[in-house]
């Protein structure tokens, strides 16, 4: 048989075409980054456009959020460690792909986070102790998605990729310019939900950003053993871009992000962003990290600490002085005591409030399991008269 | 004087119930504010820091360093400085056991005192909650989850050693439902009725596993050898390395052996045939079972039987600490099963004597209870001397004993003579029954079959049971097939239900 190639005339990317014939996918792609580690800048031709709207006030502001919600994060670690909270997923290391990312979002946007993005929480304008009603174990949510369009925190690995592909075939069919930006980590990637969101996305050209923080280890297990090319790679499978930020540049990730955006929005389909970033903590309170890495690999992460490298530019470049950072220190402890003192009054929801989430209406059958449960408390109390009576004599 | 403060001991995992006290970075006297890093302790899972939730000065360390304490146990104690007088906290110094003050103190919230959550997941919430209630209903169902906010304000309430007191019930609710050691706590040896699937997998497991340790375990393993194969000599039944060595060696001979066992050689008649004199055991086997099988006329039942309750039994017994060291099996019940069966039809236990002035018929109020032994100078039977005064455990000591001994080929002749009465176990190599010949001067043998898990009908429904086959073999001359019958079918009886044996 002659033919050694056949024609792939099924697709119409003409770039994406170009780049299966030519590319090696297990090539490192390109990585953006708009700020090095020093806190020098970088031009980038094709993104750069998409961060000259930031000035001082603005990137004050992104150090502002980064420093607040490190300042959130370690505070409800301890609480953790105090045992006021059940659980904690720590972010520290990833405070910029969260920043970043949370403020190239319009409000119409919509997110679908895992457990770990509460810098998009803050970016979204959610009360930050909200968050951690879930971790105390008082809710099964901790607030309305509706109202800041960040959805509940999703346990289930991967499942809100899927969420968020059909939100956005929801927003195609009903004409809104919104786009939703599913959030996962580089373990979830490996997650068959993602896998199948990608297809659908790609298929219905979905106004979706699949936004990937490899944060390099999935509890235990490095990225590296989950996948043998890089994953933003990964994206060109599935007929659309895939770009790799340097998630510890707050800047180049706002700009990649409003780029995917504007793209999505514009109806050009979905992108997937692999922000390049660490995990500088455990993967939870529950997890113990030394156990699994060496402490030179941490280190050499702490270098590039995203909040060390806007301070740089903020003070080489004169755009913020001692007087900035003090002010931010002293709103981020005010936060860290708020927060405190919100989760120490957080109050359990009654027994009855789960009757009241069965059915949108009233239904005789709940109705009348909470008549039973009723009667069933009432006998407890009874009980306790008596128990309480005879301690007395 | 100022409130003081009582930090417990958190859960920093998930659903972790202990940890160790490893380093204190305070001690007494010290000003901690919060979030100061006070202690590193060590847990299952790592070690951690833990950040003072108290602002204050520490008044004691309440447990110390290398210390294993469960969580929720006191480690802390941090007096206020300064405000916040309206918590009502104890003084763990006076350490007379405060009498509880009102059962439901409400806490302030909004204060460091709001009960840890410590623990908290798997904890017996109704039980909590059926203290709560009614005491106070005005924060009844108000509280933080999980009900420990209503065991660390009581507390709080007492001095320290105190405190400890509703963890207990925290704790097991920790410990996963082990069903078999439910059994264990089940009073007495009877079973209680029914039980759950759940119940009967978690038996099929005991059961089938085998005793080794783990280096055994995996020598058997990498040696392709089951254990189950092997002949325990270690202390209750477990393998030893020495058992596996020896069964390997066995094992090995015989295989070495298997290629050239076709081949003519040397020495043999006409090259091909193996001539082994008869003698010793050899001669005595064959002389007692032509004795046997043409001078009795043998009559043979066999009967199937529901072993699961035996088998339970056996694994109580052998969790019971009375019977520590001593092994046990199921032919411990079978011969306890054949005693007590052989009292309620004596003609069993007896012998056809032919005397000048014609035959008699000897039945014996005693039990000289006869074991078929594979040893390796043959089969052997060696019987236990009046097996009917003996106690449960005294009788599996015995059987323990007559085991070992017959298989050191160390049974003396005496160990032989006199038995009235004898049980063979061919189940070992997993042959469900087969026909027993009586032992020469008895009347009655039982052999007992494989035990294993068969599809049983048991209330109309077929459940998976431990099912084994009796088989008796009767002297027609002095066993009628109707006393043979009742005979068996009260050994079946045992086997089926051994808390029979009570009565």
């Amino acid at each position: 048989m002659g033919a050694e190639h056949l024609p792939a005339s099924e697709f119409d990317i003409e770039e994406l075409e170009q780049s299966l014939v030519t590319s090696d996918p297990a090539a490192a792609p390109p990585l953006v980054q708009l700020m090095a580690p020093d806190g020098s800048v970088r031009e980038d031709a094709k993104y750069g456009q998409y961060a000259a709207h930031l000035d001082g006030d603005a990137l004050r502001a992104m150090y502002r959020d980064m420093a607040l919600v490190r300042r959130f994060d370690q505070e409800a670690t301890a609480l953790q460690r105090q045992g006021q909270l059940l659980l904690w997923p720590p972010l520290l290391g990833q405070e910029a792909a969260q920043i970043g990312s949370g403020s190239a979002l319009k409000p119409q946007d919509y997110v679908f986070p895992t457990y770990r993005e509460h810098g998009v929480a803050l970016t979204r304008g959610l009360e930050l102790s909200k968050v951690l009603r879930l971790f105390r174990g008082v809710s099964n949510g901790g607030w309305d998605p509706r109202e800041s369009n960040f959805h509940l925190y999703t346990l289930v690995l991967a499942a809100q990729s899927l969420h968020a592909v059909g939100y956005a075939m929801g927003v195609q069919r009903d004409g809104d310019d919104a786009v939703t930006v599913a959030y996962f980590g580089d373990g979830a990637s490996s997650e068959g939900d993602v896998h199948e969101s990608m297809v659908f996305a790609a298929s219905n050209q979905s106004p979706v950003v699949f936004f990937c923080q490899n944060n390099h280890w999935a509890i235990s297990v490095p990225t590296e053993v989950q996948s043998r090319i890089p994953l933003s790679n990964r994206a060109s499978g599935y007929g659309f871009p895939g770009i790799r930020v340097d998630g510890n540049d707050v800047v180049a990730v706002h700009a990649v992000t409003r780029w995917a955006l504007e793209r999505a929005r514009s109806g050009k389909g979905p992108v997937l962003i692999e922000a390049f970033t660490y995990r500088m903590s455990a993967h939870t309170t529950a997890d113990d990290p030394t156990k699994y890495r060496e402490a030179v690999e941490e280190e050499k992460w702490r270098e590039r600490d995203p909040l060390l490298r806007l301070e740089r530019y903020l003070r080489s470049t004169n755009t913020a002085g001692q007087d900035f950072f003090d002010q931010v220190t002293v709103e981020a402890d005010k936060l860290a005591a708020s927060t405190r003192a919100d989760v120490l009054a957080m109050e359990a929801p009654d027994f009855e409030d789960h009757f009241a989430n069965v059915y949108g209406d009233p239904h005789p059958l709940v109705q009348e399991e909470l008549e039973w449960h009723r009667q069933y408390q009432a006998g407890f109390a009874e009980d306790n008269a008596g128990r309480a009576e005879g301690e007395a004599r | 004087m100022s409130n003081t403060q009582i930090f417990n001991l958190p859960d920093v995992g998930e659903g972790l119930v202990e940890a160790e006290i490893v380093s204190w970075k305070v001690k007494a006297g010290d000003t901690v504010a919060v979030n100061d890093v006070i202690v590193e302790i060590e847990t299952a899972k790592s070690l951690v820091e833990l950040p003072s939730p108290y602002a204050g000065v520490v008044s004691e360390l309440l447990v110390p360093e290398g210390q294993t304490v469960e969580v929720g146990t006191p480690i802390i104690a941090v007096a206020h400085e300064g405000a916040e007088p309206a918590a009502a906290s104890p003084q763990p110094t006076a350490g007379a056991q405060a009498a509880a003050p009102a059962p439901e103190q409400p806490v302030p919230n909004a204060t460091p005192e709001a009960g840890p959550l410590v623990g908290s997941g798997p904890k017996a919430d109704p039980v909590r909650r059926r203290l709560r209630r009614g005491s106070a209903t005005s924060t009844a169902g108000t509280r933080t989850t999980a009900g420990d906010g209503s065991a660390v304000p009581s507390g709080k309430a007492t001095p320290p050693a105190a405190m400890h007191l509703p963890e207990p019930q925290g704790q097991a609710q920790h410990v996963p439902p082990v069903p078999a050691d439910d059994d264990a706590a089940v009073p007495g040896a009877v079973p209680s009725g029914h039980r759950g699937e759940a119940v009967q997998a978690a038996v099929s497991r005991l059961l089938t596993r085998v005793l080794a340790k783990p280096p055994v375990r995996k020598a058997a393993k990498d040696l392709g050898i089951n254990l189950a194969d092997i002949t325990p000599t270690g202390k209750g039944g477990e393998v030893t390395k020495q058992d596996l060595l020896s069964y390997q060696a066995q094992r090995e001979a015989e295989q070495a052996a298997a290629p050239t066992f076709w081949t003519p050689r040397k020495g043999l008649l006409d090259n091909r045939i193996e001539r082994i004199p008869v003698k010793g055991v050899r001669k005595a086997t064959a002389k007692a079972m032509v004795e046997s099988a043409f001078s009795a006329p043998h009559v043979s039942i066999f009967v199937d039987v529901d072993a699961s309750r035996t088998m339970e039994f056996v694994q109580r017994l052998k969790k019971s600490r009375d019977f520590e060291g001593v092994k046990v099996s199921p032919l411990l019940i079978l011969a306890k099963a054949v005693i007590w069966a052989a009292a309620r039809n004596p003609s069993v236990n007896a012998s056809w004597v032919e005397t000048e002035s014609g035959d008699e018929i000897h039945v014996k109020h005693f039990m000289n209870l006869g074991i078929a032994a594979a040893t390796p100078r043959g089969l052997l039977v060696p019987n236990i001397k009046d097996a009917q005064n003996l106690s449960l455990k005294e009788l599996a000591a015995s059987l323990n004993e007559l085991a070992t001994t017959a298989r050191a080929g160390k049974t003396k002749p005496a160990d032989m003579q006199h038995g009235t009465l004898s049980i063979t176990n061919i189940g070992a190599l997993g042959i469900d029954i087969g026909t027993p010949i009586i032992n020469p001067g008895e009347v009655a043998i039982v052999a007992f079959g494989t035990i294993r898990q068969k599809p049983w009908v048991v209330s109309g429904e077929v459940i998976p049971r431990w099912i084994t086959t009796l088989g008796g073999s009767f002297d027609h001359r002095v066993v009628d097939g109707d006393l043979s019958a009742r005979f068996m079918a009260d050994v079946a009886a045992i086997m089926e239900e051994p808390a029979l044996l009570l009565d």
